[in-house]
């Protein structure tokens, strides 16, 4: 039936004799050759194989008879769960389980039991094959029912243009009800509409993109203003030329504009981690005069709570770092009560000694966690809802991570002062470390004040360890990296003084931040502890040294 | 009275230490001391423990056979505890004092140029299992890891012919193995006619893990209209946080692959791989290469370490290797007569664990294969790109104006560092 419409549409003016004879044989064999595209099973059977473009070839094969199971197949090469029987090389969806693999087949999808994985083979995706896939599977999802489904799904055939997503995506802009995906699409064919012959519409398509932040889009347009090797353009229309100079200065003026926040946003979630690393410190060294070496080790501590508290419960990887997070306190406000009473509260007024003390009981701290959990780092699991980043606009995102640790530290902020101005114990903590004698004689225990003091200053150091859980890898030497900085932002900001410390932090990471596209990372952070050092000299007491009489204590 | 006592006292302990002299005389007769140089403490016991591991495996198994020579092996195992210095004085310890016949160790280019003084005057044999950045080739040492035309150079060429890549960000950690490949790469991208605004240099230190900024720099970097990629000589758990944020600022290997020098199985086997898929890792080995003596080795290693989760690596099979080639030196030379064992090592070929054949070059470097391999979601290594054949070590790299002229061969010109061009030797230590 097939041939016979083959035949019948080839011959569309009859022609005299044996021309028509001929005629109908190259049409035939056409037809022939036609029929012989792959089928599924061909081209599926051709993906088993180590060579990379073949199996790029048989994937677009694949795509093209659009067989119902083709989406199954490519989904699962893509998860790498595709393999083949070594024996025949029939192509199964596979998952492994303990007992070998479980098979289905890939021609119909049907169960096809367990096997032992020794006789089958992976079939492996590289790099560039998986971006053809991604590729190919966004025009399934151009008909999907959520719109985000469907942005996404332009944005990755954005990607990688051809002629054929073109008329896919030219295809979908008239169905297309939603306003943002409808923008995406028509981004689109503009870039398309860069290539094409009619020098109108070249022109109308830069000035459709003249907004656009879309990286795809300043690429295009750089090309256009570029010159190949023998000096000619690129684009031969002097009009379309500077009309795309023009978008591109815009581009780069918004570009430079959003690198300008981000380096901002990078300051201050720098800060934010010394602002969380030093806070604790600025209660123990700062209100109760302690140089407490193992504040670090206390970090780290908070550090490996997380990682315990998600081995734990590993179904729950979301919930276990706000579980974490008040194990965190008891356990690093624990351990500092217990540094309290065994050895500094023997050290009072004696500072050489609580350092070396303390420095001792740091390096106890390091050895008993190399101990329990080995010397190496320990992996802590990022949960989905902090990983990935908040995308603004195409120029400018945020990290989650580094999102939730500023909004983080500021809850630990606003409860730190909360503590120390409102409640009892914050009146008492503030009462002994203003004038002790005096607080003693009305009736205020010190040495409970005392302990609760530099247990809440330690839980504090917990609670930042969980935060750096996120960032940097958990180790026995996860605090020594802190400690100087710690120390850094304390003493420039004042002692004895929280608001310092978080204007100190803030400044020191934003000032920081900005040094490091000039500079390097070694260099700015040489550069702001030399200005530091400088800024000491000037204002040893720091940028808001305590006034009055306070100042004495 | 107390003299009397004290001079007894002497007295007895001469004689101890004569017939603990004894004692270790006839004990150094029925068996060959190895030494194993690695640091089983500090920041670089992650790795260097694991190999440690390795050669008490291979002795215990050579044992098994029967020993060498008829005699059996003895490890001397010494921490020197990721202390640069302390590793010149362990070698010497184990030189000197133990009279060790062979000794495996080093993992850091540091330690090794800190132990190769030491070997050279008490004329030791020391096998170093870790790719590095060549520029070096003493009479002393056989380098059974990749030197930078066996895994940087095909690994650029790789990005370059396969991938398209037309822009290049060199970031390393901060020292002397990342500062001399780079500056190899940067000669050889440049050879290639890459122009100086399509290279970005980073260093960073050591254990880094602040990278918003340099990852924000790469992307911008890679959006200027070229394909971009990454060489990564960044060393250590610095890579960890590396990863991460390439991952939350949504950089995928399919837009910007990272190809990495210092990352292999051992290393990914601590954190969550799941972002990283795609991103490649130029090596001699994986584990995930499908070929019988590999198959054979991870059974091996996993019953000897008592953990069918462990992994192998690359500097671990380069250790097999070079610990086969010793043994048949050895047999060889029917001796353990370190000059008469680099003798005969020279040509020695012996099987490596991907089904090829490792054999000693004059420059007392290896033949070995080149693979690129991907991340794959279960941290190991997809191979995607392979080198045809074997590729021979070369010492001195060809694309350093100081060194293209000098040649390494211990056989015809018995030196390490002869200039072709001025028909010189420059002596062991050449700088």
């Amino acid at each position: 039936m097939k041939l016979l419409g083959c035949m019948m549409s080839s011959i569309p003016g009859v022609r005299p004799g044996s021309l028509l004879l001929v005629l109908l044989l190259a049409a035939l064999s056409h037809c022939v050759a036609a029929s012989e595209a792959p089928s599924f099973e061909q081209a599926l059977g051709a993906l088993a194989t180590s060579n990379f473009k073949q199996k790029e070839r048989a994937a677009g094969e694949l795509v093209g008879v659009r067989h119902a199971n083709t989406r199954a197949v490519l989904d699962a090469l893509l998860e790498g769960n595709l393999y083949y029987r070594k024996a025949d090389k029939r192509v199964f969806i596979a998952v492994t389980q303990e007992a070998g693999l479980e098979l289905r087949d890939a021609l119909t999808l049907q169960s096809a039991g367990t096997a032992d994985a020794a006789d089958f083979s992976k079939i492996t995706t590289n790099n560039q094959l998986r971006k053809t896939l991604r590729s190919a599977l966004a025009s399934f999802d151009l008909t999907d029912p959520d719109a985000q489904v469907r942005l996404g799904a332009v944005n990755e055939m954005l990607r990688s243009l051809d002629a054929d997503s073109v008329s896919i995506l030219r295809a979908r802009e008239r169905d297309e009800k939603d306003e943002s995906v409808r923008q995406a699409i028509r981004t689109g064919l503009a870039i398309a509409d860069l290539n094409h012959e009619d020098a109108a519409r070249r022109l109308s398509a830069v000035e459709q993109l003249k907004g656009s932040l879309n990286p795809e889009v300043f690429n295009r347009l750089t090309a256009l203003v570029s010159t190949s090797d023998d000096g000619s353009y690129t684009e031969p229309d002097a009009k379309v030329r500077s009309a795309a100079r023009a978008a591109l200065a815009g581009i780069e003026n918004s570009r430079s504009f959003y690198s300008m926040l981000e380096t901002l946003f990078f300051g201050l979630s720098l800060g934010s981690v010394l602002v969380l690393a030093a806070i604790g410190l600025a209660i123990t060294f700062g209100v109760m005069g302690v140089i407490n070496m193992a504040h670090g080790e206390l970090m780290m501590l908070g550090a490996y709570t997380t990682y315990v508290v998600q081995l734990i419960m590993p179904q729950h990887i979301g919930a276990s770092v706000l579980v974490a997070i008040p194990v965190a306190f008891v356990v690093a406000g624990g351990v500092g009560v217990l540094i309290e009473r065994g050895v500094v509260r023997f050290l009072y007024g004696r500072p050489l000694e609580t350092l070396l003390a303390t420095f001792g009981v740091s390096l106890v701290l390091q050895q008993i966690v190399r101990d329990i959990f080995t010397a190496n780092n320990r992996p802590v699991e990022t949960p989905s809802w902090m990983s990935g980043s908040l995308q603004i606009n195409e120029a400018f995102s945020i990290t989650y991570n580094r999102l939730y640790v500023v909004l983080f530290m500021l809850i630990v902020f606003v409860i730190l002062q909360w503590v120390l101005k409102k409640t009892s114990l914050g009146l008492k903590v503030r009462a002994v470390a203003q004038n002790r004698a005096m607080a003693k004689s009305m009736g205020v225990r010190t040495e409970w004040v005392d302990a609760l003091t530099f247990g809440l200053g330690s839980g504090i150091a917990g609670v930042a360890g969980v935060a750096l859980s996120q960032l940097t890898n958990v180790g026995p030497n996860l605090g020594q990296a802190y400690i100087i900085d710690s120390f850094m932002v304390v003493v420039f900001g004042g002692v004895g003084n929280l608001w310092g410390t978080l204007i100190g932090g803030m400044s020191l990471g934003v000032v920081n931040q900005f040094l490091e596209p000039h500079a390097g990372a070694v260099l700015a952070k040489i550069l702001v502890l030399i200005a530091l050092i400088l800024f000491i000299q000037r204002r040893p007491r720091g940028l808001f040294p305590q006034l009055g009489r306070a100042a004495e204590g | 009275m107390h003299n009397k006592f004290g001079k007894l006292r002497g007295l007895g302990k001469l004689a101890v230490a004569v017939a603990l002299m004894a004692a270790s005389a006839a004990h150094a007769a029925d068996t060959i001391k190895v030494g194993v140089l690695h640091s089983l403490s500090g920041t670089m016991a992650i790795s260097e423990t694991t190999l440690k591991d390795t050669v008490l495996m291979l002795i215990e198994e050579q044992n098994k056979r029967g020993g060498v020579l008829g005699k059996k092996l003895e490890p001397v195992v010494v921490d020197p505890a990721s202390n640069w210095p302390l590793f010149a004085e362990k070698a010497e310890q184990l030189l000197v004092k133990d009279k060790v016949s062979v000794v495996f160790g080093c993992w850091t280019s540091v330690s090794r140029k800190s132990v190769l003084p030491v070997f050279e005057k008490n004329n030791g044999l020391l096998f170093y299992p870790v790719q590095y950045e060549g520029e070096e080739s003493s009479k002393n040492v056989f380098y059974t890891g990749a030197a930078p035309n066996q895994q940087a150079i095909p690994a650029v060429d790789y990005l370059m012919n396969d991938v398209g890549v037309k822009r290049w960000v060199l970031a390393g950690t901060d020292y002397v193995y990342p500062r001399t490949t780079n500056k190899i790469l940067e000669a050889y991208l440049k050879s290639k006619g890459v122009k100086d605004e399509d290279i970005m240099i980073n260093y960073t230190p050591f254990g880094h893990s602040n990278w918003q900024r340099i990852v924000a720099d790469i992307k911008k970097f890679g959006s200027a209209g070229k394909k971009t990629g990454v060489v990564s000589t960044i060393n250590g758990d610095a890579n960890v946080p590396f990863y991460k944020e390439l991952g939350n600022q949504k950089i995928s290997a399919e837009d910007i692959p990272v190809v990495a020098f210092s990352v292999g199985e051992e290393e990914l086997s601590g954190i969550d791989t799941k972002p990283l898929v795609g991103h490649l890792a130029a090596w001699n080995y994986f584990m995930s290469v499908d070929t019988p003596e590999n198959a054979g080795f991870i059974k091996k290693w996993r019953a000897f370490i008592k953990n069918d989760k462990r992994v192998t690596n690359d500097p671990m099979e380069a250790h097999v290797i070079g610990f086969n080639m010793w043994v048949k030196a050895v047999e060889k030379a029917n001796s353990t007569e370190v000059n008469k064992v680099i003798d005969a090592m020279v040509g020695i070929e012996v099987p490596n664990l991907t089904g090829g054949v490792a054999r000693m070059l004059p420059n007392h470097h290896l033949t070995k294969p080149v693979l690129i391999g991907e991340v794959r979601a279960d941290g190991q290594f997809d191979t995607v790109w392979q080198t045809e054949g074997l590729v021979p070590g070369d010492a001195w790299s060809d694309f350093l104006p100081g060194s293209k002229d000098i040649e390494a061969d211990w056989v015809s010109l018995k030196c390490g560092n002869y200039n072709t061009k001025t028909k010189k030797c420059s002596g062991q230590n050449y700088e």
